[in-house]
């Protein structure tokens, strides 16, 4: 599989210098988009459109903090599999279950500013977790550790697309 | 017709030749061509000096054809054959259409695209587009004093796949290279955005006459960055119009009327809305086939009223693009308000209120979508240095995906992605010894395929029979620079691979682009043999200036055995351009793209080098 950070010249690391891998993104794409081959034979474009996608992919997957955990993860032989493997803590389970009936509740209050609510403690939460995967990752090496929080980051981005999603219902 | 001065063989283009190249702001109620000229992006006027070319065609029964100001005069006086606002049928069926019953017009219900029956035959939306691109073509000809080495035309950045890909169809069937399709309000920002040397974080509010986009992008220097995009494809200033007129109907106690009182109406009640922009109180005088006479007056508080739920629709999707963008108002540096609906004081009220500061309104905005576009198709023309070009970074608006069992769509790739894009997934066979796998790819953020608009349907067929769940077929979608998208799918357990590549089927299949190019020609009594001859020889020209600037600068990259290679391809295709042949061009052209493929590769490889390098782009 291809190592995403080579791409761009970064160690694999969870900590990310986003402004540096912008700029290298950047810097890429200024070489490779499918704007400067716009003119050029059919050889070129195709190439061009190839790198350019995956020089996308690598981008997002890289700034969106589960997928480069999980790219992380996968390039030490670690597959969240998360579909099939999703044996959580009762706890954490309990805990996802109540926010869902909160969602619902101020779904059917048509209640914007709840959400809101819910949206800012989320992010705090997904913050807090974050930092531990980065340390599980990057100071201790602790990939199996590792995978555990992440999945519990999925729960919370889904959880945040359910609430982006349940605003179009309020308004 | 000649596409290209044809250079002598071994005599290229010289390397800084200036290409003809312009944008086309394809609207619903005007459309405008322009270019970059010694640097000045201008929009070309017609012989009369008009800069706008109304988006009207009125078909007569002899072939002829009036597109404009000429089909505009007649609208009144020949409903049936005068199509207005084509765009809002480009790439929709029938039922998506709105506002049918008040639309004079003889639809016929056609799979894919709707149609419309005209006194020179059943016309697709398609043709009657390609229509008004034909005239801006020819001006654009007319006032550069050439032929057009390419064209960029904008779109609705809320336009799904099958109304781009109609787009670009259209483009093609006016004999235009189509270069790009181009998001209007990204068109804008980089007009804006160039005139004013604008950084930060702005949203571009476009209110067109038949579509509405909110696009927010991120502007840096030489970078013009989508975040995020939402809107309504289905919501423009048209609507105001018709809002008029049903309260004219409604005040004037009117029975249901012909097609040429209704033509009337319309356009008296888009001029009262146009008039209110300026005034109090704007009057609505009618005289009705039946000799009666509508006499009524609106005044700004009705038209307020009677238009607010139209306002308050534009509103949604400005708060989920912020959404999208993880962004408040708080962040916005600046509102571009583009499209002549944007005029309408209510709207610029309803948009102050929501961002808490005062829109920017001093590019034209009629004309800003063109100038951006020009300045785009000049930059993919090649005629800007490469240190003085930007990059332009835009994404899809609405999330593809495919149906799966219980009628559930599944997102493969979300909106706001950045384009090009691919995603790829795996789906299974789920009955033993099953050999064909049948899919439906669709468009739309709603959870049931039925709420989202289905693109093309497919069968993979030939799959070795297995157990249940034991195939592995990966799907792979893969998004363009012009946001169009093509299918894959692959069936790859056994090592026996059964392919099929699909483009969306409401884009019209190449056969009937073909055949309505014949009919154009039958008409126009051009030669088909010529054009295509023509058209080869643009290709071969492009591909061997292209060739010639890359070994210019990379021949190191090949070695002596494989540059000789690319060396006689270049001289094959240069013995066959001036033979008229179009078969041998396209063949020697063929060929020259195969003997150059590694070489592209390596020349990527070399740019990533050179970028990860930390080089500039300008010292190279």
């Amino acid at each position: 599989m291809h190592n995403h950070f080579d791409l761009f010249g970064l160690a694999p690391a969870f900590a990310l210098d986003a402004a540096a891998l912008e700029r290298r993104y950047r810097e890429i794409q200024s070489q490779v988009h499918p704007d400067r081959f716009a003119h050029a034979g059919d050889a070129e474009r195709r190439a061009s459109l190839q790198w350019t996608t995956r020089v996308n992919e690598a981008y997002r997957t890289l700034m969106d903090p589960v997928q480069r955990a999980k790219h992380i993860l996968e390039l030490h032989g670690i597959d969240l599999g998360f579909e099939t493997n999703t044996q959580m803590p009762a706890e954490f389970l309990v805990q996802q279950l109540e926010l869902r009936e909160e969602l619902e509740g101020a779904v059917t209050g048509k209640d914007a500013e709840a959400l809101d609510r819910m949206r800012s403690e989320l992010a705090a939460n997904r913050k807090s977790l974050e930092r531990q995967i980065g340390e599980a990752i990057d100071s201790r090496k602790d990939y199996a550790g590792a995978a555990g929080l992440v999945r519990k980051l999925m729960f919370l981005h889904r959880l945040d697309a359910e609430i982006e999603a349940a605003y179009e219902e309020v308004e | 017709m000649a596409l290209l001065q044809i250079s002598e063989p071994g005599m290229s283009a010289a390397p800084h030749e200036h290409r003809l190249a312009v944008g086309i702001d394809l609207g619903t109620t005007n459309s405008l061509v322009a270019t970059v000229r010694s640097g000045v992006a201008t929009v070309l006027a017609d012989e009369l000096g008009r800069p706008l070319l109304p988006s009207i065609v009125r078909y007569h029964a002899d072939g002829r054809v009036d597109v404009g100001y000429a089909a505009q005069a007649k609208q009144a006086v020949d409903p049936k054959n005068t199509i207005v606002s084509v765009k809002r049928f480009m790439g929709r069926g029938l039922r998506d259409v709105a506002h049918v019953e008040n639309a004079p017009y003889d639809f016929v219900d056609a799979p894919g695209m709707v149609q419309v029956r005209t006194a020179a035959g059943v016309k697709s939306p398609v043709e009657v587009s390609s229509e008004i691109l034909k005239v801006l073509k020819l001006r654009a000809e007319a006032s550069l004093g050439g032929e057009l080495a390419g064209a960029v035309i904008t779109v609705p950045a809320y336009f799904d796949d099958a109304q781009r890909q109609a787009t670009k169809d259209a483009g093609k069937l006016a004999g235009l290279n189509v270069l790009r399709l181009l998001n209007e309000p990204t068109a804008a920002a980089i007009a804006y955005g160039l005139e004013n040397a604008s950084e930060g974080i702005y949203a571009v509010y476009d209110l067109g006459g038949g579509t509405f986009d909110l696009s927010i992008l991120k502007l840096a220097r030489g970078v013009f960055e989508v975040v995020a995009t939402s809107g309504d494809s289905m919501l423009g200033g048209d609507d105001f119009d018709q809002r008029v007129f049903c309260w004219a109907v409604e005040q004037a106690k009117l029975s249901p009327l012909g097609p040429r009182d209704m033509r009337q109406l319309l356009m008296k009640s888009r001029e009262a809305k146009e008039y209110l922009t300026y005034h109090g109180e704007a009057p609505i005088t009618v005289r009705l086939s039946s000799g009666d006479v509508v006499d009524l007056s609106i005044d700004t508080e009705t038209f307020c009223n009677i238009t607010q739920t139209l306002v308050r629709k534009t509103l949604g999707p400005v708060r989920k693009a912020l959404r999208d963008a993880g962004l408040t108002v708080d962040d916005i540096k600046g509102v571009v308000m583009v499209g002549g609906a944007t005029r309408m004081p209510q709207i610029q009220r309803a948009v102050a209120e929501l961002f808490r500061r005062d829109p920017l309104n001093n590019l034209d905005p009629d004309k800003v979508v063109a100038l951006g576009a020009a300045m785009q198709a000049n930059v993919l023309a090649g005629n800007q240095p490469t240190d003085q070009d930007w990059l332009l970074l835009d994404v899809i608006p609405l999330s593809l995906g495919i149906e799966t069992m219980g009628g559930l769509a599944e997102k493969i790739i979300p909106r706001n992605t950045t384009i090009p894009a691919a995603k790829a997934q795996e789906f299974t066979t789920f009955k033993d010894g099953q050999t064909a796998m049948s899919f439906h790819v669709v468009q739309g953020e709603r959870e049931l395929v039925a709420d989202c608009r289905s693109l093309a349907r497919f069968d993979l067929r030939g799959i070795p029979p297995m157990a249940a769940g034991a195939a592995r077929v990966r799907v792979t979608f893969q998004v363009d620079a012009d946001g169009l998208l093509s299918v894959t799918a692959r069936e790859a357990s056994t090592g026996i691979e059964a392919s099929i590549t699909v483009k969306p089927s409401y884009g019209l299949s190449d056969a009937e682009i073909e055949r309505m190019l014949r009919e154009s020609f039958e008409h126009a009594k051009e030669d088909v043999h010529a054009r295509a001859l023509a058209e080869h020889r643009v290709d071969a020209q492009r591909l061997l200036d292209a060739t010639r600037s890359a070994l210019a600068v990379d021949r190191a990259l090949l070695a002596p055995r494989e540059l000789e290679a690319v060396e006689n391809a270049v001289r094959a295709l240069e013995q066959v351009l001036t033979a008229n042949d179009a078969r041998a061009i396209k063949q020697a052209t063929d060929a020259l793209n195969r003997a150059t493929e590694e070489f592209a590769e390596r020349r990527m490889d070399e740019g990533i080098k050179r970028a990860l390098a930390g080089k500039k782009i300008g010292s190279l």
